[in-house]
């Protein structure tokens, strides 16, 4: 106990604890943002050799490699990994690194729960992976998990999975309460709401949407809970349920999820633009709102996943144009980072060259959206390798390349060690090249009428789904040299100042790199 | 720090409520698809007879049943389809055979197509109506539908659609009735 209070009474600059102890119990921001990115890019590898089982099953006609049953669990399990153990953690990671540093706040405001957020996630995953053990297999009913295929049809395994999207849930509940203390409470003086850094907006409204959106999750797997184990009949017509209600309740959670995993990339990339511009930012004020009116937008669009169950007229119109609407504030965001670089000085560093890849790419995946939102087009394109190719090219090329963006712009502060440039420029162009080579071609095999979920197709879309699965191998094995990239950094390398980039802005530049174990102890001023 | 307190109780109120809110979507969406029809079914028309007024233009209705995943029963329309007029009266069943050698209670649950047609059909009387039809081994059954389209229907539907699904109500993962028992007769 003593040696505890000594502790707290030692000087600010001692360091952490040493060996296993200190990620257990560690309270600290940058340990368990580390933490938390480090259990993201596992998640993202596990998720990973699970969609190179689907696309070598799917390299050619017929069955080869699995059987259809282990195909729909591959299916199910890289969905939900993906989702919930790699963008949405990677982004609490980013966000319990960078918003204390950004807003001049010692640590996050709840650290202990902080602690508690992160260390309840292996559980959770370890709970969903272990169901590939179990009698009956993993659950195999699509990420989505619609009722009554996830109730009545599903493996036993199901209430495992039940239990773990609890645990996901409660960790994303407790991590975005953190985070809005934190903003709320901690910024130093002089940081008023119009002066935050976009990154520390985007993660402010990100995590409202967080804890409006996770409890109905929440409550939508305890409803799927109770009709399996307790003769309730929530979604079991028979029992006077309708299965249409969970997927209304599902999307009421589902769209919004996705602009949960679209935000904080918002903020990373306009930190980046502007970083690599060398100008200060195009329309911060319209950024703000952009992302506010995307937040509140994405609560009155959800039908339009459900187009085909069979709504009115005016139910679709309404969700049709709810969502195309979105396209304006998305259009804002784009044409300001466009308009940061027009005339800026730009160089094209490793987090810049996936951040422009981002805004292309993005917006292409973004114009696929404005295609499946139109109500009499989407009757053709729903459920087809369309809609797949949709998804990924905002989530890939979108999340995930903010992701890798935002490791490359941060590392250095984080570890003092600058990364292989050649290195990281491969790595930018192998992600590039087969992000691109993966998903383009699913456009045309859907727009031809492959549907998604099947473990085997007709003859007629063999060529391409050949092409899409070298992509994904290409992708694929190119995050082991990410990995490499990352281990490299840390090790060693140059040494990095604690500016970084020339013309860096944000406080968290201003700290020495790496940056030491605690940051801002005493608030910094601001001009 | 009394301000941050404030605000994690506040957060803490907003999870539960959004965790309350998605039970009520339950209730909520109920209430929805009963005002806007949005889910085609008919429910139980309190003053029916009301809609018996003149004769009006004749329309096609068309019966169609359908045998949920493990239903064993015979069950189809006595006729598949009728000419019939607005605002009179119309008679007409289904037929139900129980051919498994154990007594089963069945579940129907009714769908109208074109969903907006949902308003102007009347039923008076209807096996949907309640809860569950019991049938002993071997059981035949013939199950009465009495209603009356109105004559305010909209001028563009010239076929109406009824679709009956019967559920096998003890099913393992099926429940009794009375869990919300106008809903099912709906």
């Amino acid at each position: 106990m003593s040696a505890v209070v000594e502790n707290h009474h030692d000087d600010h600059h001692h360091g952490p604890a040493k060996g296993l102890k200190r990620w257990l119990y560690t309270t600290n921001h940058k340990d368990i943002g580390t933490l938390y990115l480090w259990f993201s890019f596992a998640m993202f590898l596990i998720g990973g050799v699970m969609a190179l089982v689907i696309r070598a099953e799917l390299f050619q006609p017929g069955m080869q490699i699995v059987e259809p049953e282990f195909y729909n669990q591959m299916l199910t399990l890289h969905g939900l990994i993906m989702v919930f153990g790699a963008v949405m953690p990677a982004f609490v990671g980013l966000a319990n690194w960078l918003v204390p540093m950004m807003i001049g706040a010692p640590d996050m405001a709840l650290p202990r729960m902080n602690n508690l957020s992160f260390w309840i996630l292996p559980f959770a995953f370890f709970v969903l992976l272990s169901s590939l053990f179990m009698d009956g297999g993993a659950p195999n009913f699509g990420w989505t998990f619609y009722a009554p295929l996830s109730t009545t049809y599903a493996p036993p395994s199901t209430t495992f999975f039940i239990f773990s999207v609890h645990i996901m849930g409660a960790s994303s509940i407790m991590g975005s309460i953190n985070v809005i203390v934190t903003i709320m409470n901690m910024r130093a003086p002089g940081i008023t709401l119009m002066k935050m850094p976009l990154f520390v907006w985007a993660w402010l409204i990100t995590a409202y949407l967080l804890i409006a959106v996770m409890p109905v999750l929440a409550g939508a797997v305890t409803m799927m809970l109770m009709d399996i184990h307790f003769g309730t009949s929530f979604f079991n017509a028979a029992g006077g349920g309708d299965p249409v209600l969970f997927q209304h309740i599902f999307w009421f959670f589902g769209h919004p999820e996705v602009y949960i995993m679209i935000l904080p990339a918002f903020g990373i990339v306009s930190h980046i633009v502007e970083t690599f511009s060398r100008k200060q930012l195009f329309g911060y004020s319209s950024m703000v709102w952009a992302m506010l009116s995307i937040a509140i937008l994405s609560f009155v669009v959800w039908a339009h996943h459900m187009f085909t169950v069979g709504m009115p007229l005016a139910a679709e119109l309404f969700f049709m144009w709810a969502t195309m609407l979105i396209a304006v504030p998305t259009g804002v965001k784009v044409f300001n980072w466009v308009a940061t670089m027009f005339k800026g000085s730009i160089t094209f560093e490793v987090p810049m060259l996936f951040a422009c890849a981002f805004i292309v790419l993005f917006t292409l995946g973004g114009f696929s959206g404005l295609m499946v939102a139109i109500v009499p087009a989407d009757f053709q394109y729903h459920d087809t390798y369309f809609v797949v190719a949709h998804f990924h090219y905002v989530l890939v090329p979108g999340s995930v390349f903010s992701i890798m963006a935002a490791v490359y712009f941060w590392i250095p502060k984080w570890t003092g060690n600058m990364y292989d440039e050649r290195l990281g420029r491969l790595h930018f162009w192998l992600s590039f090249i087969g992000v691109n080579v993966t998903f383009f071609p699913q456009h045309f095999i859907g727009l031809a009428g492959m549907p998604r979920r099947y473990p085997d197709y007709a003859l007629q879309f063999a060529d391409w789904n050949m092409v899409s699965s070298v992509g994904a191998f290409l992708f694929g094995f190119s995050q082991i040299l990410f990995l490499f990239i990352v281990l490299k950094t840390v090790m060693g390398g140059k040494k990095a100042t604690s500016e970084v980039w020339e013309g860096a802005r944000g406080l968290e530049w201003t700290v020495e790199s790496p940056a030491p174990y605690h940051t801002f102890t005493v608030p910094p001023k601001i001009n | 720090m009394g301000n941050k307190k404030k605000i994690i109780l506040k957060l803490s109120g907003a999870v539960l409520g959004m965790y309350l809110f998605s039970f009520l979507l339950v209730p909520l969406y109920d209430v929805f698809c009963d005002i806007t029809g949005i889910n085609g079914k008919v429910t139980q028309t309190k003053n029916a007879e009301s809609s018996i007024t003149v004769e009006g233009r004749e329309i096609s209705i068309q019966f169609i049943s359908h045998n949920n995943e493990g239903m064993p029963w015979e069950f189809k329309p006595s006729e598949r389809v009728s000419k019939i007029k607005t605002g009179a009266m119309y008679e007409t069943s289904f037929y139900a055979k129980n051919t498994t050698n154990k007594m089963m209670t069945a579940v129907a649950v009714n769908s109208v197509a074109p969903s907006n047609a949902k308003d102007f059909i009347k039923k008076i009387e209807c096996f949907c109506f309640q809860g569950g039809i019991d049938l002993m081994p071997g059981e035949e059954i013939l199950l009465p539908i009495k209603m009356v389209v109105d004559n305010e229907l909209p001028k563009n539907i010239k076929n109406i659609v009824l679709s009956y699904t019967i559920f096998d109500s003890n099913l393992e993962h099926n429940i009794t009735t009375d869990h919300d028992s106008d809903h099912v007769g709906s």
